[in-house]
């Protein structure tokens, strides 16, 4: 659907150069929700903006269904642009106007009846439920119900895809849950292909099939969102992992890991989705000679699925817990064995 | 009604006085209208081919380069001079260089840069975003102007243009000069030439008064323009 390749950008400003993308590739499937998380100044909006070409690239092709974006005239251009809607951190929609007039704007630039128009923005308005403040004005609503009228807005020249440039960074947490349920809704009931940029990895983890991590206009990182939680290689990736994905062992637990004066190792065991089919923490405690402490667990939901995150303190004998280390590695469980630093009071994985 | 007209205020006859009065309103409007027109395009003009405008590339530039260079001279001569000057412009124009009409080219001339400047203020304030989002639903040029920066912005342009027809007024005062006549006029010839102190406060009075209607109108048109905006 979109195919990015060899893409560079480079912004030259007074004796300043940024490089704003440095030989990026990336496929967005038609239907998926696709990712691109990155800190601020990573690169993220300028990707984005390739894709309906408010942005052109210094090198590289970018092709949407197949059309390579370069080679389009500008009635080409326009015509894409009304299949690819695109929504805002700021909404960016006319404050001082209402619900109607701002999702109409669209449909009248395409030279639509009144009738038509009044049957589209009820039809938008209904899906983003919102119906029932199509006369109210911008100003009155708030952030949560602005950014639906923006989703409304895009959705009402009928896109095939969705552009959603940090869409939830104004939004307080319940507000953001709430319209990353409509995205979710506009790409399963519309089947809407969206890409989506953000910084916040709870995005990634609710809503987007596939993803990618940037840093100094790179990617770093790429793949299915439960691989890429489960299995984070860069260490950006591991921080934005992190940041939604507790683990760390609680700090009250540290004086009773310590406390333990027989020999023992930490492990950190992720199960993801249903990739494991036994009582793999049940197993270990029935095992001869191995005593099992939980000193952390976390479970969150993802795509649908689960991913679950348990710190184990196994004690007993080397040989024990090497043959313990065996069995979970044989589960399917991902398993990191973990030091901790007394004097930081950090967890860290071993080498 | 006659007799009313024929008595005098302050040794002016009421008709000479309506008369003029009458005038400055002609002045002041269609120098207005005329100036609005030629102000509005050349704001547009400004605002489109500015650096991180619309319009890029070195046609762009070209343009936003002379029209600023244009807007900023007209605006550094003061109007007395640019009314003299031009003369000769004007008597090609109009046939003449005396009467209302005549001196309607000086006042074009001279408020179409500077309403131009005023506007093209107002016009900046449509945030970029809007703007982006606009260009990202694949409007053209003319559909930006029309569907997004005119309306998000029109409150704000009447305040400009509100400003600007007060400028206007003081300008017209000095149509006089060239025999346009106008309240300004009344000022110059029968009370300062004439040493008329009393009708030259009459005619400040009037000033003041008409500088009031158009700011409480202009004030009350953008307010309500600017209703639901944040």
């Amino acid at each position: 659907m979109i195919q990015l390749e060899h893409v560079s950008r480079t912004f030259r400003e007074k004796n300043m150069e940024v490089r704003a993308l440095q030989d990026v590739s990336l496929h967005v499937r038609e239907g998926e929700i696709f990712g691109i998380v990155g800190f601020s100044g990573a690169g993220k909006s300028t990707l984005i903006r390739l894709v309906n070409r408010l942005e052109t690239p210094d090198g590289g092709t970018v092709r949407v269904k197949g059309q390579d974006l370069a080679a389009l005239t500008g009635r080409e251009l326009t015509n894409l642009r009304r299949k690819i809607g695109m929504v805002f951190q700021q909404f960016n929609l006319l404050e001082g106007k209402t619900v109607f007039h701002n999702i109409a704007i669209p449909l009248r630039m395409e030279g639509r009846s009144r009738e038509e128009i009044e049957r589209r923005v009820s039809e938008v308005l209904d899906f983003v439920e919102l119906g029932e403040k199509k006369d109210a004005y911008v100003s009155q609503l708030s952030g949560g119900q602005k950014q639906r009228v923006g989703i409304a807005r895009a959705l009402a020249t009928a896109p095939e895809i969705l552009l959603c440039d940090e869409a939830t960074s104004a939004l307080d947490p319940q507000t953001t849950e709430s319209i990353l349920k409509l995205l979710k809704r506009v790409n399963r009931e519309m089947g809407i292909t969206i890409m989506l940029i953000t910084h916040q990895m709870q995005v990634i983890q609710l809503i987007c099939d596939r993803v990618a991590v940037m840093e100094d206009g790179k990617i770093v990182e790429e793949g299915n969102v439960l691989d890429v939680f489960g299995r984070p290689q860069a260490e950006v990736t591991k921080r934005f992992v992190r940041t939604v994905i507790n683990d760390q062992v609680p700090e009250t637990f540290y004086d009773t890991i310590r406390s333990e004066n027989r020999h023992y190792r930490l492990e950190q065991l992720k199960f993801i989705g249903d990739t494991v089919n036994e009582p793999v923490i049940a197993n270990l405690c029935r095992r001869e000679g191995l005593d099992v402490n939980i000193v952390g667990a976390n479970i969150s939901p993802m795509q649908g699925s689960m991913m679950s995150v348990f710190i184990l303190q196994l004690i007993g004998e080397t040989d024990a817990i090497n043959e313990a280390e065996a069995y979970i590695d044989q589960s399917g469980a991902i398993r990191k064995r973990l030091t901790i630093d007394w004097e930081n009071r950090t967890v860290t994985e071993s080498a | 009604m006659d007799d009313f007209l024929n008595t005098k205020i302050f040794g002016v006859k009421w008709s000479r006085l309506l008369t003029n009065i009458q005038q400055t309103l002609y002045m002041v409007g269609w120098a207005l209208l005329i100036g609005t027109i030629i102000g509005f395009i050349l704001a547009l003009a400004l605002v489109l081919t500015r650096k991180g405008g619309i319009l890029k590339g070195p046609g762009a530039r070209v343009v936003h380069a002379v029209l600023n260079f244009y807007v900023n001279v007209v605006r550094s001569v003061p109007f007395v001079i640019l009314l003299v000057t031009i003369m000769p412009f004007t008597r090609l124009l109009m046939g003449t260089t005396i009467g209302s009409t005549a001196a309607l080219v000086p006042l074009v001339l001279y408020i179409s840069p500077y309403l131009a400047r005023l506007i093209e203020n107002s016009l900046l304030e449509c945030s970029p975003g809007i703007i982006e989002a606009a260009q990202a639903m694949g409007a053209n040029v003319f559909q930006v102007i029309r569907y997004f920066i005119i309306p998000e912005t029109l409150g704000s342009v009447v305040l400009a243009l509100t400003t600007g027809t007060i400028g206007l007024l003081g300008a017209s005062a000095m149509a006089g000069y060239v025999g346009g006549g106008g309240v300004g006029d009344l000022a110059l010839t029968y009370g300062y030439e004439k040493m008329n102190t009393p009708l030259m406060i009459l005619t400040v009075i009037i000033l003041v008064v008409i500088v009031q209607l158009i700011q409480l109108l202009g004030g009350a048109i953008s307010a309500k323009l600017r209703a639901h905006q944040s």
